[in-house]
């Protein structure tokens, strides 16, 4: 039954959590078959897709969420990376923007050996796919990703306080500071003859007060990114607030969008299915003790933001066995079935076990 | 409210002319992330400490009312194309987002402005799932066509989006490859083609018959190896040849054509390194834009480097050129908008280029950037989910 915790208590307990939930989601995200579906080539899928990915990660340990929490850590998740995506001093660098962020989710696990093989693994392929890949291949990726997020200004909290954000949801570009690696300073221009021989120098204002990089962020397995976009943004305590009021004025795009009733393309479909497969979910039942995350102040709140939430900005989410139905493919049937758990964490179920006797005994 | 006009007597070192709250910094004081600018502010952005210090020789454009735009500006290069009616008194635009195109046709003082919209097709059904890589305007003397490159094709209109009169599409490989399909690069040459390139490198040139809808794909050129970005062709008079046409690619390489008669290849620039987004050509020289920020000029007829400029902190995203007066705008993700002179020396014959001007656009990336008439008077700019189209007039 229900106990009173002593404040103590709830610090372990709160620690025990996260561990357990960190554990989770990453075994669960770096799973192997998970991990194959998403380095096939192919077309950025869509919104909804994304979320449904999302939604069934977030899900993966003894951590539940409501509707209003969850649409509240994806908004914060989608600005968080198209502040990182837009602000690449290079288009390279959103490689570097995956290492950091792989960086802390080794940080995060580096006291269990399986799951840090199985980052590293990923971390290997990625390194194999895309360290070959030109300038220009990567714009073209980053200017794929900045279509998905275009027309979303919702402004979180921590991106207001540290200036990085205005108050109209856009992002704060600075005109001063290290300019790319690879590119020159501003404002010289240099002119030769037909030989080749150069024959005057000029220097211009360009505007900006921009100095020379330091140095280059490393692409290798381990070393020093240099690059501080994708570290962890709440390294220093901060809170967690996103705001809706005003979020975006142009809403024509992302309302079609949404609005639109057509079902996913087939292909988008399968690949889908392949990755659910992939994500096995162990789903909450009666003896299990899930804890749920709220992430806004009261529940009341939670409640309220859920009622309040604009219509252009809900997001939908795939209801992946309800659309199995309408297969008529045995093959896309039989790859569902054959996602076996094989290997089941078992450390949070015991751990909720553990847990659940520590507050029996207190 | 509109940007409030010049005062009379308003010099670069003077406070805000639009009173409007902000605070003049010098250049010694710059604030972090709002430093210099080099323009009146915007009387709407009361809380922007406006910096209001301009670069030396500066020949002043002064921002005018915006063209409201139905969809924001997508990051793709040159994504801003102009079509000035000067009998008509009216201004096109066009800017692409996603599958669609946003027209906008604005009147002089940019108090009317009508919108269009139009979809990525294939063969006569829109494909919500085909990006739009580009739109221009071919501008041909007896007719004017608006096109539109995507993911599955190429699409030619009538010059106000009303009538689509030609459709192209790319082909269809099985298995689908690892590597993106797409047309991109749009240019009118020789008075009676338009050439387009693709993502595999090849560029399609076709003919167009004064009017009507006969339009055939005439020629392939297969010299690039990488995406086609850009292409250009001669707005001036090239004094010492017949160059007329230039291509860029993704891996910076430009290839040079006399397009007369045949297509032939006169001359190739090898990369060194960065993508070249964005390439003009002006009385034989060319001027091409790059993903470091630097703005190169070639010698077309030879393919000689005859000038380097650091021009920008980012990438540069478009390039444009006034051909009366040689006048060149570079519009990168920096936000700045900067405009150049070039000029060749009587002496000796040397290409020189000089800086004019700059404008940023506060935090924003742009993405394109146009000049509205040919002596370069007028200037416009857009950017990444920017819904709105800026503008500047000389002073």
């Amino acid at each position: 039954g229900k106990t009173a915790l002593l404040p103590q208590r709830t610090a372990l307990l709160m620690g025990s959590f996260v561990f357990a939930v960190m554990n989770d989601i990453i075994t669960t995200m770096f799973n192997k078959k998970f991990m194959e579906e998403l380095f096939k080539p192919q077309e950025l899928y869509s919104k909804k897709a994304l979320r449904t990915v999302y939604d069934r990660l977030a899900h993966a340990s003894i951590m539940r969420l409501n509707q209003a929490s969850m649409d509240k850590l994806y908004d914060l998740m989608t600005m968080a990376f198209k502040y990182q995506v837009l602000l690449c001093p290079r288009s390279k660098d959103i490689l570097l923007v995956t290492f950091n962020h792989l960086d802390a989710i080794k940080d995060f696990i580096r006291d269990s050996p399986n799951i840090l093989n199985q980052v590293d693994e990923t971390f290997r392929q990625l390194i194999d796919m895309y360290s070959c890949l030109s300038a220009g291949e990567f714009q073209l990726i980053r200017q794929t990703l900045l279509i998905f997020f275009q027309d979303m200004h919702i402004r979180v909290s921590i991106f207001l306080k540290d200036k990085v954000q205005n108050s109209n949801g856009r992002f704060v570009l600075p005109i001063s500071g290290p300019v790319p690696w690879g590119t020159e300073v501003p404002g010289l221009i240099r002119m030769f003859n037909c030989n080749g021989d150069e024959v005057k120098r000029v220097e211009f204002t360009n505007g900006g007060s921009y100095i020379s990089p330091q140095r280059e962020g490393s692409f290798d397995l381990y070393g020093d990114r240099v690059l501080k976009l994708g570290t962890n943004m709440y390294s220093v305590s901060r809170p967690v607030e996103t705001h809706m009021s005003g979020a975006s004025k142009n809403l024509a795009s992302h309302t079609k969008e949404n609005a639109a009733p057509n079902p996913l393309a087939k292909e988008e479909l399968n690949f889908l299915a392949r990755l659910m497969g992939g994500l096995e979910i162990k789903k909450p039942n009666g003896s299990e003790p899930g804890f749920r995350l709220n992430l806004f102040t009261t529940d009341e709140e939670e409640e309220y933001a859920a009622l309040t939430r604009p219509e252009e900005l809900s997001y939908k989410v795939i209801n992946i066995q309800a659309t199995q139905d309408q297969w008529q493919n045995e093959e896309l049937a039989r790859i569902m079935g054959e996602f076996e758990v094989t290997d089941q964490p078992s450390q949070s179920t015991s751990k909720g076990d553990d847990l659940l006797a520590m507050m029996d005994e207190l | 409210p509109a940007a409030p006009p010049h005062r009379a007597g308003w010099s670069p070192r003077s406070p805000c002319p639009a009173s409007a709250g902000c605070v003049p910094v010098t250049q010694a004081t710059p604030t972090p992330s709002r430093a210099v600018m080099s323009s009146p502010c915007d009387a709407r952005a009361l809380t922007t400490r406006c910096a209001v210090a301009m670069a030396a020789g500066d020949t002043g454009y002064r921002k005018e009312r915006s063209v409201p735009l139905k969809s924001s500006s997508s990051a793709l290069y040159n994504n801003l194309s102009v079509l000035p009616l000067r009998d008509k008194q009216l201004t096109y635009f066009a800017a692409v987002h996603g599958s669609t195109v946003s027209l906008a046709s604005a009147s002089a003082d940019g108090l009317s402005v009508s919108h269009r919209q139009l979809q990525a097709k294939e063969g006569g059904l829109a494909v919500s799932a085909s990006i739009v890589t580009q739109a221009s305007w071919c501008v041909l003397p007896s007719r004017v066509l608006l096109v539109l490159t995507s993911q599955k094709g190429i699409q030619m209109y009538e010059s106000d989006g009303s009538i689509m009169v030609y459709w192209h599409a790319l082909d269809v490989l099985e298995p689908p490859p690892a590597q993106a399909v797409f047309a991109r690069g749009i240019a009118a040459a020789s008075g009676r083609f338009i050439c387009v390139g693709t993502s595999s490198g090849l560029v399609l040139v076709f003919d167009i018959p004064s009017k009507g809808t006969n339009i055939t794909l005439s020629e392939v050129l297969e010299e690039h190896r990488d995406s086609i970005t850009d292409i250009a062709s001669e707005v001036g008079e090239n004094p010492d040849g017949d160059a007329d046409l230039v291509t860029a690619d993704d891996s910076g390489a430009l290839c040079v054509w006399r397009s007369k008669e045949e297509f032939s290849l006169l001359t190739k620039i090898s990369a060194f390194g960065w993508t070249c987004s964005s390439v003009k050509l002006w009385n034989g020289v060319i001027a091409a834009g790059y993903g470091n920020g630097q703005i190169r000029l070639y010698e077309a007829m030879s393919g000689a480097l005859r000038a380097t400029v650091s021009a920008h902190a980012r990438w540069i995203y478009a390039l444009d050129l006034a051909p009366l007066t040689g006048k060149l705008l570079s519009g990168a993700e920096d936000s700045y908008v900067q405009i150049w002179k070039l000029s060749r020396s009587p002496d000796t014959g040397d290409i020189e280029i000089e800086h004019c001007h700059s404008e940023c656009v506060t935090d924003t990336q742009l993405c394109g950037a146009r000049f509205c008439d040919p002596e370069g008077n007028a200037f416009a700019a857009t950017g990444y989910d920017l819904s709105e189209i800026v503008r500047y007039g000389q002073v």
